[in-house]
């Protein structure tokens, strides 16, 4: 009983990190193969971790899987912010087809800071907003795309 | 140990050797430098998975101990690349 329940561990941890490798190899972006990868690389290693303490039942081995458990799970998501925020700061591209994308005009390049509301390029003498910088040219290159179908078809 | 779970580790030790695998494809292929950095986080994590695994195959919990250095160590590495990246572009201005 005992061993079938360790192998269903190993088997389901082995095809979460299967979905991870194929995710980090076919996603299409940084940060969708992150998505991908992180979380389930980190659940994969948990159930194995527990096939591991369901097949040796001692208190030492137990308390070993459930140690790297918890640093996996405490350490993998703070890692993944860092490389996430260093990717986005340095301006590592988006995918193209990305529609959200909340950060964008919020970062300043020369101070290295986030602010709250959009940065902008100059303020007119009428105090209206002049333009915003767009930071990925894809992302606003994309309305223009759409629409232009829609012409031809009226 | 009885076959079945004999056939399970050798399995899962099969698909772990494959996602490393892929992960090592995307280390080098990856376009861009932070790619490269999740890439090893991936090896990383799927290395602690795999010790495990051989620590359930040859019945060697010292292993364990190994998984946790590992994991302490892959930690350390990732948080010290995405500190290079960042203090890279502030210094040089460069966006790769």
């Amino acid at each position: 009983m005992l061993d079938l329940l360790c192998a269903l561990c190993v088997i389901t941890g082995a095809l979460f990190i299967a979905i991870a490798g194929i995710g980090i190899l076919r996603m299409p972006d940084l940060f969708m193969r992150m998505s991908c990868t992180t979380k389930v690389t980190t659940l994969g290693t948990g159930f194995i971790m527990l096939a591991v303490a369901v097949k040796f039942p001692q208190i030492e081995v137990i308390s070993r899987a459930l140690v790297i458990t918890v640093f996996t799970f405490l350490t993998a998501p703070v890692a993944a912010h860092m490389i996430a925020r260093a990717a986005y700061v340095t301006g590592v591209q988006l995918w193209e087809k990305t529609s959200v994308d909340q950060l964008c005009n919020r970062y300043d390049r020369c101070t290295c800071t986030l602010e709250s509301c959009p940065i902008v390029d100059e303020l007119q003498v009428d105090g209206s907003v002049a333009s915003e910088r767009p930071r990925n040219e894809a992302l606003t290159a994309q309305p223009e795309d759409a629409a232009a179908p829609k012409e031809v078809i009226e | 140990m009885n076959a079945l779970c004999a056939l399970a580790l050798s399995a899962g030790e099969f698909v772990l050797a494959v996602t490393i695998f892929l992960a090592f494809v995307r280390l080098i292929k990856g376009p861009s430098f932070p790619d490269r950095v999740v890439a090893l986080d991936v090896m990383a994590t799927v290395a602690i998975g795999m010790i495990a695994l051989y620590a359930l195959d040859s019945g060697e919990v010292v292993f364990l101990d190994v998984a946790l250095i590992v994991a302490l160590v892959a930690f350390l590495g990732t948080v010290a690349f995405a500190y290079y990246v960042e203090r890279r572009q502030v210094k040089t201005g460069s966006s790769d």
